[in-house]
Parts: structure tokens; sequence; C-alpha cells
């Protein structure tokens, strides 16, 4: 399927923003029919060169050809969509006022007249279904009341989407981020049949087994450059991490941390009718699992709340800190700096007087810079300079910087590269080691292996409490599909 | 020449340039004894101006859709309520004051818990309410201008050098609430609200918490505007607080505070509060008819919030 030329043929490309170089002459090639696989640390520069691909940003030098065509400098958006060239970013774009099908209908003008809605409301359910078949999603749906992993699906099928106008790429940034295993795979298998049929998908992840499995071609990018590229079958795992700048911590596996002790009465106690009560000791790291959007987020809500004095039938005994995954809804404040968003949690903590010390919190906040490896020249510039996994750690900071003796995290390793996770790991264990509580949800199941007991999720209730021997993977994922496969 | 360019960034330069124009164009027209003079008057009545303002910029930084339009029912229910009680009585000052002081804290609380329990938004919340707040003042006083006391009219137009007593003691306050503002555990939780209240509820602020302790704020400084303006002009009158409604809301906006919520300045209200004064003085004085004054004030309150919010939107 592969003609010559390629589709894309970017050289030289640079891009600094202030002192910042984050692209420092970057070439990257796309071939048609063929799937890109693009690595890299957070900030390492992957999602600029995509924006700079798809007309967000310009470049201050170099070429980018589509098709063989030089693009000049009135290249924009509009002109990638002309281009045939199509992005589903980190930060969703979708108009949370508008049902799905509306929203489809804003990228596509060509659906127009009367009866739009029912045209507009057939192509984007066939092509949800085609990429995640069960997917469950209603077109008629208001976007805001959607789960970020659903919006995040129906953000790709839009992007997947074709009415008149043609597509050529589709660039998939995180796609992956707030899906579950499932939903992911199904992923990877429509990249698979779509440049099948002669399209060209560049992907991002973090999941380097999704990057492994779905690409032909990856690129490796390190520091604005890009240090390795190479056919998708000459590179394992172990070639990735070490391309990308780190060393491969030994794989944990399942089991490794069960059986903290458990010391004093629980931090928080669920409902008691409950089939499965939830519990939480201090020094214990507590895994919710099951496919997203089944009630995992609403019942940290619910543990958030009751620790802040909401009466309820979850009681929490102990102040308690929330690591926000939705990060631009639920955890940035945009108007401030990384210090100030750090220490939000922290206004009673650091008082000095009647005034709050801003003096102790920069140099606290150094401490996280170093501690969590935040890519920035200064902590004191606004939040949004961050990558968007740099943002994410910031959150954590916030999180893990206050005085809450309950940690809930609401899959927070969104777009946080390895070598930070691996960090990050080991920290939530120190923390655990130190009396912290703490509650992970997470749509990864490599980071269950992480924790001393898991509660799997279906439908909003806990269907099974997983721990020692018990806890493995085929077991999580029994229990979330259960009856619903049966 | 850096620091000239760091100036122009700044949100509340727009309206200080905009005072100082129309000052100079004010006494380019009619010299400098009048401009010495409206320059005193500017000070007295952009006083009254502030203090309506700090509160509401309050108000506003809290986030979309956050507005107090019950300011001018609390100043004149507040002025009526004091002024009938001490009824030109000297001795009464301190209880009328504690009066006032009661008539806003009641006020604010009432406007929080209509927008708390009936989840109505701010902006009807507080202009159905201040119907109810007007009615109770129209039923106080019946019509009549209730004087107050001799003291509290000499004190609110007293003057040391010039200044207006009145105009210092709201600078302190000024002050004070900008240290509120940036530094307390109170003004950030405002400013984090304003942001993203969803965030800020997940980051442990108590946003209700927030919310009323700023309605409260903002009614309270609307009923003590109301007792000083009393004093000031000579009395409670039913439409004393006519103008400050959008008086309060133009001197946030044009003082550089974002309407968007999560950003607020106060060097600003007092630019801003002496730029409205100055600009409706100057209009008198190049002897403009009250229709093209009201045109006038209205396109420049646009191009103000066109230039400044070009500059925040960046």
């Amino acid at each position: 399927m592969q003609s010559a030329a390629p589709l894309v043929k970017m050289s030289g490309v640079e891009k600094n923003f202030g002192a910042a170089r984050a692209l420092t002459g970057v070439d990257f090639e796309v071939n048609r029919g063929s799937c890109v696989g693009l690595v890299g640390h957070n900030g390492a520069g992957k999602s600029t060169l995509m924006n700079v691909l798809s007309g967000v940003i310009l470049p201050d030098e170099g070429e980018v050809q589509i098709g063989g065509v030089l693009l000049d400098n009135g290249y924009d958006p509009a002109g990638a969509a002309r281009h045939g060239v199509r992005s589903v970013f980190q930060e969703l774009s979708l108009c949370p006022n508008l049902t799905v099908a509306e929203n489809l209908r804003i990228s596509h003008p060509s659906i127009k007249g009367i009866g739009w809605r029912k045209a507009a409301r057939k192509v984007i359910l066939d092509e949800l279904d085609r990429i995640f078949p069960g997917h469950g999603i209603s077109p008629d749906t208001e976007v805001s009341s959607l789960s970020i992993a659903r919006r995040q699906m129906v953000e790709i099928a839009r992007a997947f989407s074709s009415v008149t106008s043609k597509i050529e790429l589709v660039i998939l940034d995180e796609p992956t981020s707030s899906l579950d295993q499932n939903s992911a795979a199904q992923l990877v298998d429509f990249v698979r049949q779509f440049v099948g049929k002669g399209g060209s998908v560049i992907l991002i992840s973090h999941l380097l087994g999704e990057i492994l499995d779905a690409s032909d071609k990856i690129v490796v990018m390190r520091d604005g450059r890009s240090v390795a590229v190479d056919e998708a079958r000459n590179f394992n795992r172990a070639r990735l991490v070490r391309d990308m700048g780190d060393v491969l911590a030994e794989n944990s596996e399942f089991g490794a941390r069960s059986g903290a002790k458990r010391e004093g009465p629980p931090v928080v106690t669920g409902p008691a009718e409950d089939e499965h009560q939830l519990v939480l000791y201090p020094g214990e790291i507590v895994g919710f699992a099951g496919l997203s959007g089944h009630g995992q987020t609403e019942m940290l809500v619910r543990i958030f709340e009751a620790a802040q004095g909401a009466r309820g039938p979850i009681v929490a005994t102990d102040r308690a800190a929330f690591v926000a995954g939705d990060r631009q809804t639920d955890g940035i404040f945009p108007l401030w700096s990384i210090t100030q968003n750090i220490f939000v949690s922290s206004l009673e903590r650091l008082k000095k007087g009647l005034s709050f010390d801003f003096e102790r919190a920069e140099r606290e906040a150094q401490d996280w810079q170093s501690r969590l490896s935040v890519r920035t020249a200064d902590m004191g510039n606004n939040i949004l300079s961050l990558s968007g996994g740099n943002q994410q750690k910031a959150l954590f900071a916030r999180a893990l910087g206050s005085d809450a003796g309950i940690v809930l995290m609401d899959d927070p390793m969104r777009g946080v590269d390895v070598g930070t996770k691996q960090e990050v790991y080991e920290i939530l264990a120190e923390e655990a080691a130190n009396g912290r509580a703490l509650i992970w949800y997470t749509t990864e199941t490599d980071e269950l292996k992480h924790c001393d007991r898991v509660y799997v999720f279906r439908e909003g209730k806990i269907v099974a409490e997983l721990s020692g021997d018990a806890l493995n993977e085929a077991n999580i994922l029994g229990a979330s599909f259960e009856k619903e496969d049966a | 020449m850096t620091w000239v360019s760091q100036l122009v960034q700044k949100p509340w330069v727009w309206a200080w340039f905009g005072a100082v124009s129309m000052w100079v164009i004010i006494t380019g027209v009619s010299g400098f004894g009048a401009g010495g003079q409206v320059m005193s008057a500017a000070a007295s009545f952009g006083t009254f101006f502030v203090i309506v303002a700090i509160g509401q910029m309050f108000v506003i930084t809290l986030g979309p859709g956050n507005v107090d339009l019950s300011i001018p029912a609390c100043m004149t229910l507040s002025a009526t309520l004091a002024m009938k009680f001490m009824n030109g009585d000297p001795g009464l000052l301190v209880p009328g004051f504690l009066i006032s002081l009661g008539v806003g804290l009641a006020i604010g609380t009432t406007n929080f818990l209509l927008i708390l329990f009936l989840r109505i938004p701010p902006i009807i919340a507080t202009l159905s309410a201040s119907f109810l707040y007007q009615s109770t003042a129209i039923w106080s006083n019946r019509g009549l201008r209730v004087k107050p006391p001799e003291v509290l009219g000499d004190f609110a137009v007293a003057k040391v050098a010039g200044v207006p007593i009145l105009t210092l003691v709201v600078l302190v306050v000024t002050v004070g609430m900008a240290f509120l503002l940036h530094r307390t555990r109170f003004g950030l939780s405002v400013l984090a609200v304003g942001q993203n209240e969803k965030a800020a509820k997940l980051a442990g602020i108590r946003v209700e918490r927030v919310r009323f302790l700023t309605y409260l704020m903002c009614a309270v400084f609307a009923s003590v505007c109301g007792f000083f303006l009393a004093g000031f002009s000579g009395g409670a009158a039913l439409n004393m607080g006519e103008q400050y409604l959008l008086m309060s809301i133009a001197v946030v906006v044009i003082g550089g505070t974002s309407v968007a919520g999560g950003y607020a300045n106060l060097t600003g209200l007092w630019g801003a509060s002496l730029f409205m004064f100055l600009l409706v003085s100057m209009l008198n004085t190049l002897g403009l008819s009250a229709g093209y004054r009201l045109i006038v004030t209205g396109a420049i309150i646009v191009a103000v919030i066109v230039v400044s919010g070009r500059k925040l939107a960046r």
C-alpha cells in the first residue's frame, strides 16, 4: 500500500517558547498506510511537534510538507483539515454543553438541512460502533454528563468519522490515557484496520505495549530531538525505555506489596450493608479497578466529601486530599503559577501570622520540583506552561504536600511518562509506609500491582475485593465483566 | 524602557491613565483652580464608589454568574433604618452604626441562603431580594428624607489638607483588603474558586463557606457606604443608591478585575472610581447634554473593557 513519497515530511523543525527550546531541529516522516508510534518523556516535545503538524502553532524554523505540498505561514488548523489531517489531543476539545451528535456536526459542516440531527446521530453512532463495540453511549447525551473515558471515545470516533471531507492522517495524542484496557485494545485493533485501508495514524502513548502493538514505525523523542527512528519490529520494551533515557525498573508482580500490617482503626469505612464493605487502614494502598465509568470516581468524591464532614453512609476520620485525573476540569487553576497550584491545598498549613507564607511555599515547591522532576525553569511560571504530564505531577505534589492523612487518586497517571511513573510509585509506597492511607483508582491493570488490596467496581457497586493470591489480572478482569459477557 | 512595558502589562494601568487624562482635559479647559476643586470632589465621590466596589470585586472574582445586584437596596435600607433610629441624635451614633452593620449582615446572609437553598443564580437571587429590601425601606421612611446627626454629616465632609478624611480611612481599608485578597487563606480561596470551582472543592476549599463570607462582606460594605453617604448628602433618600449598581460593576471591571473570575486587584478600583467621576465632570465641562453624556460614558466603558479584555485573554 505504501507509495514512494511520504504523506508527511517535516524537516529541521525548531520551536522555542521564550528561553525554553521545545523542538531543536526535528525530522519526521509518516508514510501512507502506516501507523507511526511517537514516544518520549513528558515535555520531550511530542505534543509540540504534533501542534506544528496540525497547524496550531507555527514553527520558528524548518519545513512541513503534506502530500508533497509545502505548507506556508498561513497554515492553520483549518488548513490542516483541508489536507485531511485530524487530531485528538490530550486536552479534550468537545463542547460540554452540546450533545454527542451536535459535537459531530460542529466538525462536519457538510451535515446540514432539515434532518441534520438524524444524520449526525447516525454518523457518530456508526463510528462508535465500529471502533468501540458495546460502548453504551447515546448520541443524544450531553457531553458534560459523560465520564472522561466516554468523552475520549467520542472524541476519537469524531476524528475518524468521515462525511464528505477527506481523511488522510489521524493524530492520536494520548488517546487511551482515560480508557480501560478493553477499550484501549479495541482502539489498537481499529488503528490496524484503518492503516490497512491506506489511512495513516500517529500514535502518542506512554503505554509502551500499545505502541509496540499498533505501530509500523516508532520515533523516540528526547529533549526536543528525535533520538531513534526504526521499524516497530526492531523495538522491544527494554530498547524503548533505554532510548527514552531511562533504566527499566524491575517489573513488579502482583502480590509484591500485599499484606501491610493494619494498625489501629480504619480511616475510611463504607456503608455496612454493602456485600463488600469498603475499609481503608493507615499505611495501606487500596486500588479501585473495573471498567472506567463504573462509579469509581464517584466513590472517591463521596469519600472526599465525608472527610470534609458531609454526613452519609461513608465515614472518614481524617482529612483527605484528591489527585484529579481529569486535570482541566478537576485540578488546574489556570491563572496561577505552578507553586500556587501546589499549595492551594496547604493554605492553612503554610500560614505565618495572618499571611500565607509565600517564601516557604517557594522553597517547598523547589523540593517537589526535584522530587518529581517537574520540567520547568521556574516553579513561578504559569501552570499551563507545563506539558500535560508535568501538570499532573504538580497535582500529585498538591496532594502529597498537604497534611491530609487520606490521599484519593482518580486515575492520576494520565499522560505521565514511564520514568516518572516509577518514581511516583516509590513515593506512594513511602507515603504509605509513613502511615498515610491511599486509594488509587486506575485504568491500567499493571498499576494495581502496587496495591495491597483491590476493590473491583461494576455498575456503581463494589463487586469483588481481591487481595493476596486472589489479586491477579484474571480475577480483576473476571469481576469487571461478570454477567455482562456471560 | 522595561519598566514602561511592565507597567503597561498591569491591568489597572488603563483606569489610572483614563483618570489622569480626564483631569488634564478638565484642567486644560477650565484652569488649575477648577482642576483642584474637581479633584477634591472626585476624591469625595470616588471614595463612596470604592467602598461598594471592594465588595462587588470580591463577589465578581468568585467566577461567572456571581454579582451582587442588591447593593443599591442594601445602601438605602441601611441608611434609612440607621438615620431613623438616630433621628438626628449624636449620642446614638454608635448604636446607629451597629444597626447599619446589622442590616448588611442580614442582607448578606439572606442573599447567600437564597443562592444556596433555592439554587437560583446569584444575579436573580440578589435582584429579586433587592425588591424586598427596597420595599422595606419605602415602608419604613415613607418617602421622607431622614436627616443624619450633625456630627456624622460633619465627619463625612471633613477634610485634612484638602483631602477628605473618609478618603484616607477608605485608603487604609483598601490596603487591608489588598492584603486580605492576595495573602490570606480567605482571599486566595476566593481567587481559586473563581478560576475553577470544581477544582477548588477537590483541593479542599470550603467553597460555600467562601461564597457566604464574600456575599456577607459585599453587603456589609454596601450598608456602611449607605450610612456614610446619608451623612455626606444630608440624609437617607430612597433613590440614594440608584447609580451605585452600575457604578460598582463598572469600577470593578474598568479597574482590571477579570469578569470571568479568579483575578482581581484593588489598585484599579481607585483609578476607575476617579476615572468614572472625572469622565462625567469632563463631559459636563465640555457642555454636553445629558443624552450625549450617557452615550459617551457607555462608549468609553466598552472601549476600556475591549482594551483590558484583550490583555487578559493572552
